[in-house]
């Protein structure tokens, strides 16, 4: 065990293809019992951290050091305390899901009793029990990541790397492993999560490390990253357009700062200056309260943050992923969290719909704390 | 730290050369297991793997037999056999290259490396099946070589040296198989490479003497290591066909051992190479 209580500890790694540099000086430390979220755009470097610090990559330079142990000299010590599940299932199509957890137990050197009492456990835990006879081909895309991470689990592994784990999986399948690793964070594993999904990394990473062209570029907890590049906005929609006029005056008055207007969609949204949250919260209640008092009537009011989505693309200057993606999360979000979102969504523009629909999906849970 | 439970078990690491090979040898036989068991759940596989062999020794045997001539007199068939034997030996290297490309794109080789097993044992187990899975498509065919008229007619010892013939010739390709299968990047590119195969096993002598075929062809036939262990294979069992001034064709015994060897010592490394690193 490290004695700094870390359980990642990487130092200037890297790493060179012929042509790229994958990793260029990547530094990281990740506490023990935290999870934390790699994110960054495709070929940043992400699998390729991920690869080296689970010993599946030579690399050119730096070290790195996994549950205390160095991941070249003492790789064996490092492949008994880690567990790592891929962008794809990795397990065995033909055979069934109880025979594929055997299979890798006995990999693990236990015993065959042992191994089918683990594999029975985790089965059991997995919602998987009532098909662990049936061949692996006959499951559905979430089944097998589940199994997948069920056999990352059979040595209750330290350090557990998700490269990845949702790529591909329908919102049904996303969930499911996403409440999988949850539960498995609760019991206190330590997790490097990797994905392009920023509204993934939102929701399941402690800290969040941003990494751009191979190099750490920022990192924090989503909140904090979130405030580093500005401070919470004040969003409404009114319930009709001709009042939209009065109801910027009145933002402009309380927030003090010109609001931008959406006539299409009888939006407003106005920068709030305070840098706390408890202290923005004062101003949403002055606004509700003058737009009351002016008979205003509104649909939908909020505080909410910048998206990370916001943030990524300040801090790289391009996009994470393709448009599109951030609406099918935002609907991800809603299924999640059970509760629809505000109306209007509907009427949005499809070019700018991604990032307006995923910010939709937050609001939800901004107005619960509020 | 907090530990999730089950509470982490013991981490045996082989401290010895004795349990490093005991290591070896438990990891391998699990792999082999997997391999075992997914004959068992999908009998097919045997199956269609047969259908070539057994459909050719009905298509060569009686399409085409009836034209052929074998050099220095006797029958078609008896001459066959032993060139059908040896190419359904080759033609095992498909099976051997689709599984491990499969595993590779999957990620399930990565996760056998993530694991603390042996080195070897993702290799070596998967080479004892192969070899399992070969001397049960030698027995079948055997028996359907029986079928049709074809008889071993020398000593028990001949006849068992020609099955292990047989079985140095797959052992050798598997290992082409495992490298091509590593190189390859999909399922589609490593059936191209199989697609490769089919005119590899007709340039030899299993089906025609090389004789009869245009010089440079016949000689490319000859040399073909598949020719080596046919015309071995022939001598042992008594089967007619035997011939060509050639020292390669003199020296067929010689060769069906020379050849595989060279394979082997060729292939292994470049796998065990190419196995160690990562595939990105």
């Amino acid at each position: 065990m490290a004695p700094s209580g870390a359980a990642i500890v990487a130092e200037g790694l890297r790493k060179e293809y012929k042509q790229t540099r994958a990793l260029d000086g990547f530094d990281l430390t990740v506490p023990e019992g935290s999870v934390c979220g790699l994110l960054g755009p495709n070929g940043a470097g992400k699998t390729t951290a991920v690869r080296i610090l689970s010993t599946l990559l030579e690399f050119d330079g730096g070290r790195a050091e996994v549950a205390g142990f160095d991941v070249v000299r003492q790789a064996a010590q490092v492949r008994y305390r880690i567990g790592v599940t891929g962008q794809s299932a990795a397990v065995d199509e033909i055979l069934t899901g109880r025979q594929n957890l055997e299979m890798f137990g006995r990999l693990y050197h236990l015993g065959a009793a042992e191994a089918r009492r683990r594999a029975d456990g985790l089965l059991e835990r997995f919602g998987l029990a009532d098909t662990a006879g049936k061949s692996v081909k006959h499951y559905s895309g979430g089944m097998r990541r589940r199994l997948d991470l069920a056999a990352s689990l059979i040595m209750a592994p330290q350090v557990l790397f998700l490269d990845e784990p949702t790529t591909g999986l329908d919102p049904r399948g996303r969930i499911e492993v996403w409440e999988a690793i949850r539960s498995l964070v609760a019991g206190g594993t330590t997790v490097l999560l990797t994905t392009q999904y920023l509204e993934e990394a939102d929701r399941l990473a402690d800290r969040i490390v941003v990494l751009d062209r191979g190099r750490m570029i920022a990192e924090g907890s989503p909140e904090r990253l979130k405030s580093t590049i500005g401070g919470d906005q004040l969003d409404l929609v009114v319930a009709d357009a001709a009042e939209l006029a009065g109801a910027a005056r009145i933002v402009a008055g309380v927030c003090g700062a010109e609001p931008e207007v959406r006539p299409d969609t009888r939006g407003i949204t106005a920068p709030v200056r305070h840098r706390t949250t408890a202290l923005a919260a004062t101003v949403l209640v002055e606004a509700v309260r003058a737009l009351d008092d002016a008979g205003i009537a509104v649909e939908d009011i909020a505080l909410r943050r910048p998206t990370l989505d916001e943030v990524f693309l300040r801090l790289t200057g391009h996009r994470a992923e393709a448009g599109g993606e951030g609406a099918e999360l935002a609907e991800l979000a809603e299924l999640a969290g059970g509760r629809p979102a505000p109306g209007g969504r509907g009427e949005e523009g499809a070019g700018s719909g991604g990032a307006r629909a995923a910010s939709a999906g937050r609001r939800v849970e901004k107005e619960t704390t509020v | 730290m907090t530990t999730t439970a089950p509470a982490a078990p013991a981490r045996p690491i082989p401290a010895s050369a004795l349990s490093r090979v005991r290591w070896t040898i438990a990891d391998s036989w699990t792999i082999t297991r997997r391999y075992l068991i997914h004959w068992v759940r999908e009998p097919s596989y045997i199956v269609w793997g047969l259908m070539y062999p057994m459909v050719s020794v009905l298509l060569f045997g009686y399409v085409f037999g009836s034209a052929m001539v074998v050099p220095g007199g006797g029958d078609y068939r008896e001459f066959l056999l032993p060139g059908l034997f040896g190419m359904t030996m080759m033609f095992g290297i498909g099976n051997t290259m689709m599984g491990v490309t499969t595993d590779a794109d999957k990620g399930i080789t990565d996760r056998f490396r993530s694991m603390p097993m042996a080195r070897s044992g993702v290799v070596v187990g998967r080479s004892a099946a192969d070899m399992i899975n070969s001397l049960m498509d030698l027995v079948i065919l055997v028996g359907c070589g029986l079928i049709v008229g074809w008889r071993a007619h020398g000593t028990i010892g001949e006849t068992l040296a020609a099955v292990g013939l047989l079985l140095l010739l797959r052992f050798a390709f598997i290992w082409v198989g495992i490298y091509m299968g590593l190189v390859a990047k999909n399922a589609e590119q490593a059936g191209n490479f199989y697609a490769l195969l089919f005119p590899l096993t007709m340039i030899s002598n299993a089906f025609v003497a090389p004789e009869m075929m245009p010089g440079w062809l016949g000689a490319v036939a000859a040399w073909n290591p598949l020719s080596s262990t046919v015309a071995a294979v022939r001598e042992l069992f008594g089967n007619p066909g035997l011939g060509g001034d050639s020292w390669i064709a003199q020296n067929a015994t010689l060769m069906a051992v020379v050849w595989p060897v060279v394979i082997v010592a060729i292939f292994a490394p470049l796998s065990a190479r190419r196995y160690r690193r990562a595939r990105r």
